[in-house]
């Protein structure tokens, strides 16, 4: 009955999400460029550029909530993925810049040429086209979360220690891609950005065109993670969560399913930070910085670990609370404000908004016991 | 050596001198036992004697540091992972019931359900008739078919333990290890768990731990007495109970 209800919720829950990112594709690119900039519900360019990166942000969410909330891997490196992701990306967009460049060469990147570079590193090749730059996209994080996840899966590293390493994995990238020498701009990353399949990524149908492609794939990202929970895979994840050594005694290769999981969620933050670069102008490595990562998990644990769509409102609310916040005069104070609000939600609402907010409907409709319900991380 | 190895390849089960010890402490102390194709096993013994490190062993949780185990007479267990023996045909029940607290418990069975346990099965998984026909079949066997959609983790002790013993039915093992199936249970459930492992033995072969004697008595089968991580006694119930060793280190107590 309790499982049946949850599902049916959940259903609607996720028909909800989806109707309301159709709804934002469709009217947001529509009230910023059609409607006078005189109507009160006409929408600035940057205030939809801005939420065009919260819904980034609420992909990435989902990625994560994919593995923590549904596999029980806190990946404190999640951030890692989104920036490689975002690095492909720019550096698609780079190579557009062909002659366009400050020192006009049409090959090297302006960073290239002012380090006496002559020629294009080999890992640069490909990426003046548009879908080797996107294969890309998905699979150098994909790539790396399964060499990573291979490695460490097997060798049955969970809990804290996966969490350190995943860590250490996002700090070492950022270290690595601060240098120069890298060819990946260094210090200033990838920027000045001039056209996408030979649209100014600065005009306002471009972006128009880039948001409504964020809630596109938002959706796709949403609809694959739902699949995957959804299927028998799901539970054997879910079950790896709550009981992995039984999970193995009934004969799952757990690394595998881990493995799975893990690779999946990797290239789905790759293409939320493949998004994210053309719509805020510029990749460095401070995407690497092991906070970002830390956020992410954040956004999940306010929005509702386990439920996707928790996942990425967690991700919206916390960053336009963060907007408003540092707009302000208590700036400083920002990070302040955020810890305390994880601290909040970890001890008093465990499940998240969501989590609460579904159990407050429940509870209010019938009044049933719901024992087993009393844990964290509600499953289905 | 001879007679060992035709003791070997007529058994369903072998261990010999298998040692294990956990910071110096041996658990296990050259440990042998013989299961036969079909058989079910009674096994007794003292609080710590290494009963349960005996099935970790059997099932690759534990790695012996010494001793032969093998399974069907020619599969080394010790080189192989909890999944692949598992997938071999050894399915466990633990002395502390586990199953899936956020899973219902029908989910529970299917999880445990024979089948391919391959990433791509599973993600593109259609539950076929037969599969659903035998969930139903099992769910009525543990008396658990009216709460099928409940979360396992709802359950009370003793139906967790019949749901364990469901989804080792639904596994389908050739061999079938159960800890303390009746270990909090009350002394209606204890006849009924034993009723149900007879049942189950008439097809399966099982190795059954227990403390309940009432219970052992009830099942009827051969006995194995551990003490100290080795076999201290083996035979019918009322042998061993009037071995003098047994009565001292276990019954008498
Ligand atoms: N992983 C481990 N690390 C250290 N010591 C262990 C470990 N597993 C078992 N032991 C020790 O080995 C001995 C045998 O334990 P085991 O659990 O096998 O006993 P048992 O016969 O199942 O007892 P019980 O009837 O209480 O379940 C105990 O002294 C226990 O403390
Ligand atoms: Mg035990």
């Amino acid at each position: 009955m309790i499982t049946r209800f949850l599902i049916q919720g959940l259903d609607k829950r996720g028909l909800t999400f989806l109707g309301l990112l159709v709804a934002l594709a469709v009217l947001v690119p529509f009230a910023n460029l059609l409607l006078p900039e005189s109507s009160v519900l006409h929408v600035p360019t940057s205030t939809m550029s801005l939420w065009g990166k919260y819904l980034c942000y609420a992909l990435l969410a989902i990625s994560l909530d994919l593995v923590w909330g549904y596999c029980g891997i806190l990946s404190l490196g999640h951030g890692a993925f989104f920036a490689l992701g975002g690095y492909a990306m720019g550096m698609y967009l780079m190579r557009q810049i062909g002659s366009r460049g400050v020192y006009g060469n049409p090959i090297l990147p302006d960073f290239m040429v002012f380090l006496n570079w002559h020629e294009l590193p080999w890992y640069w090749y490909g990426f003046s086209s548009f879908p080797v730059a996107m294969l890309m996209v998905l699979l150098v994080p994909g790539l790396l979360a399964f060499i990573f996840g291979w490695f460490a899966f097997r060798s049955r590293v969970t809990g804290v220690y996966l969490s350190i390493i995943t860590q250490a994995l996002t700090y070492a990238l950022l270290l690595a891609f601060f240098r120069n020498d890298m060819g990946f701009g260094g210090n200033n990353g990838l920027t000045d950005f001039k056209d996408i399949l030979g649209f100014n990524v600065q005009a306002q149908a471009t972006r128009a065109a880039l948001f409504a492609m964020t809630c596109v794939m938002l959706i796709a990202g949403f609809l694959i993670a739902r699949g995957i929970v959804d299927s028998k895979l799901g539970k054997v994840v879910i079950a790896i969560r709550d009981a992995e050594s039984r999970t193995r005694f009934l004969g799952y290769r757990v690394d595998r399913f881990k493995l799975f999981v893990f690779t999946v969620s990797a290239c789905m933050a790759g293409v939320a930070g493949a998004l994210y670069v053309p719509q805020v102008g510029i990749i460095n490595p401070s995407e690497f910085a092991p906070a970002n990562s830390i956020e992410t998990v954040i956004w999940v644990a306010v929005g509702g670990r386990g439920t996707l769509v928790g996942a990425a409102l967690g991700a919206v609310v916390v960053n336009y609370a963060k907007t408003v916040f540092t707009s302000g005069f208590m700036a400083p104070y920002w990070l302040f404000a955020l810890g305390a609000l994880f601290v909040f939600v970890t001890l008093f609402m465990p499940k998240g908004i969501l989590g609460t907010a579904q159990d407050w409907w429940d509870g209010r409709r019938r009044r049933e016991p719901a024992a087993a319900l009393a844990e964290p991380a509600p499953a289905e | 050596m001879i007679p060992a190895h035709a003791a070997l390849t007529s058994s369903l089960l072998y261990l010999d001198g298998v040692s294990v010890s956990f910071d110096g402490f041996k658990a296990i102390r050259g440990l042998s036992l013989v299961i036969a194709p079909g058989e079910m096993r009674a096994i007794i013994g003292p609080n710590g004697a290494g009963k349960t490190t005996m099935m970790d062993i059997i099932t690759g949780k534990t790695r012996p540091d010494e001793g032969t185990v093998m399974f069907g007479g020619s599969v080394d267990l010790t080189r192989l992972d909890e999944a692949a023996i598992a997938n071999l045909g050894i399915g466990r029940k633990f002395q502390k019931p586990t199953v899936f607290d956020f899973h219902t418990i029908e989910d529970n069975i299917l999880l445990a359900l024979k089948s391919q346990r391959t990433v791509a099965r599973t993600l593109f998984w259609k539950t076929a008739a037969v599969d659903q026909k035998r969930i139903d079949e099992i769910l009525g066997i543990i008396k658990l078919g009216d709460a099928r959609s409940r979360l396992a983790g709802s359950l009370s002790h003793g139906q967790k333990q019949w749901l364990e013993i469901g989804m080792l039915l639904a596994q389908d093992p050739k061999l079938l290890l159960v800890d303390e199936p009746a270990a909090g249970m009350t002394d209606g459930e204890t006849v009924e768990t034993a009723v149900l492992l007879k049942e189950i033995a008439r097809d399966h072969s099982v190795i059954v731990v227990e403390h309940d004697m009432g219970f052992i008595r009830e099942l009827g089968v051969k006995v194995t007495v551990l003490h100290e991580g080795a076999v201290l006694a083996e035979g019918p119930l009322d042998q061993v109970s009037a071995n003098e060793r047994v009565v001292e280190v276990y019954l008498g107590r």
